[in-house]
């Protein structure tokens, strides 16, 4: 268990709070309340968890995409996923706990991935609705995000959010083809809307007042605002880009307030999402045993990369 | 059963010849030539860079953040050694 606030020396405490306010990073080797730390080390690695496990629901297309230019972007996107998830492990790895203690707390159910990915992925469509709006929310949370107080974290972001960007356009892109499309295009179109609209919300997390983590983490400014303000901010952008292309949002009682200039929209449905975090969504099982099958089935890889290390380092040592 | 991910190495990029090599992050690899082309791979997918160094992360000596003040401090009285401590003959040009 972590240490407590109340048992950590006070002088340190007071000072590190004192160069958060003052906007200065925290390095790895800066001393850290544990509470921050392991904090830290759960959002991050659950971060790169949901690049990794994201990257399956796409990797089903690969092979379906209908073009080879689909096709290209698709593997560039996954391909970004995985790159995305490596930064966010090499970062989460800083705090002092290793690569294989991060894979082992997915595997063993102790680390989350983002809930999302926990849907299933039926048509060319959900390519489209995915990086729209998906990416589209997890950039909103990543802009954010780059602004956080730890300086490894904060740069990881940085580079995500500059590459993430074309992710999001291409999904728009599929979805704008197929919206003015065929009808039976337009259909498909809609109803991936309707499949991915209320998971995309559900991405940002639990209402302010219910989320366990969220005042701690905003005094120490690993969370730079709040689950609720982040996903008004996508409901806001979004909704007029979904009236441009022919598609409509699934909620009847969206509705643009004129003095404020956001939408209020439906509540969500929480039983489902506390459903899917306890791992009865719909994939919750496929895609972890997914992981855990090519993680093992690289076993070999792993022992043969080993012993081709250690033979070139005896050539150098005997030559 | 030994199931280690390989060691961490740091990447350091070259955005154009002539300018100075900057670190970028960190990646696991086995050896030196699995580290480069990773490095390649996760690092300079949109043409980030045209050189890449890579260093295991063990071999990096770094200074201490809690001996910051103290290490530093040499530097802080000496003034003399920015240009703006000198003063210039009115009129002076060129200098």
């Amino acid at each position: 268990m972590a240490k407590e606030l109340e048992e950590e020396d006070p002088i340190k405490l007071a000072a590190f709070q004192a160069k958060i306010d003052a906007e200065i990073k925290i390095e790895p080797k800066d001393w850290m309340p544990e509470k921050y730390r392991i904090g830290l080390i759960r959002q991050m690695s659950q971060h790169a968890h949901s690049e990794v496990i994201g990257m399956q629901p796409e990797g089903n297309w690969v092979s379906r995409a209908p073009s080879l230019r689909a096709k290209k972007i698709l593997m560039a996107k996954i391909q970004d996923e995985g790159g995305h998830g490596l930064y966010l492990y090499c970062a989460t790895e800083t705090l002092g706990t290793s690569r294989d203690e991060i894979l082992e707390n997915l595997h063993a159910g102790k680390a989350k991935y983002a809930s999302v990915f926990n849907y299933p992925a039926p048509t060319w469509a959900d390519m489209g609705a995915i990086g729209w709006l998906v990416d589209g929310a997890a950039i909103v949370n990543q802009v954010s995000l780059q602004k956080t107080s730890y300086g490894p974290y904060s740069r990881a972001m940085v580079r995500i959010c500059k590459e993430e960007s074309f992710h999001q356009r291409q999904g728009y892109e599929i979805m704008a083809n197929m919206a003015k499309g065929s009808a039976a295009q337009h259909k498909m179109a809609q109803d991936a809307l309707d499949r991915w609209w209320w998971p995309s919300l559900m991405m940002f997390g639990p209402h302010d007042s219910e989320s366990a983590h969220t005042s701690q983490s905003m005094k120490w400014k690993i969370k730079r605002e709040t689950n609720d303000s982040l996903r008004q901010q996508f409901i806001d952008k979004t909704v007029p880009q979904a009236e441009l292309i022919g598609l409509k949002i699934p909620d009847d009682n969206l509705k643009l307030d004129s003095e404020t200039g956001h939408y209020s929209h439906t509540d969500i449905d929480w039983d489902e999402f506390w459903n899917v975090i306890k791992g009865y969504g719909p994939c919750n099982k496929k895609r972890l045993d997914h992981h855990k099958k090519a993680h093992a089935e690289g076993q070999w890889v792993r022992e043969a990369a080993i012993a081709y290390a250690k033979k070139q380092e005896l050539k150098l040592k005997t030559a | 059963m030994e199931d280690n991910q390989g060691i961490l190495w740091e990447v350091f990029l070259q955005p154009k010849a002539g300018r100075p090599f900057k670190h970028v992050g960190s990646l696991h690899a086995y050896d030196k030539t699995m580290a480069m082309e990773s490095a390649r791979d996760l690092y300079t997918r949109r043409g980030e860079g045209n050189g890449i160094w890579i260093v295991k992360a063990e071999d990096i000596v770094a200074s201490q953040p809690e001996d910051e003040a103290s290490f530093f401090e040499p530097a802080n009285d000496k003034v003399y050694r920015h240009p703006t401590f000198y003063t210039m003959p009115e009129g002076a040009k060129n200098i």
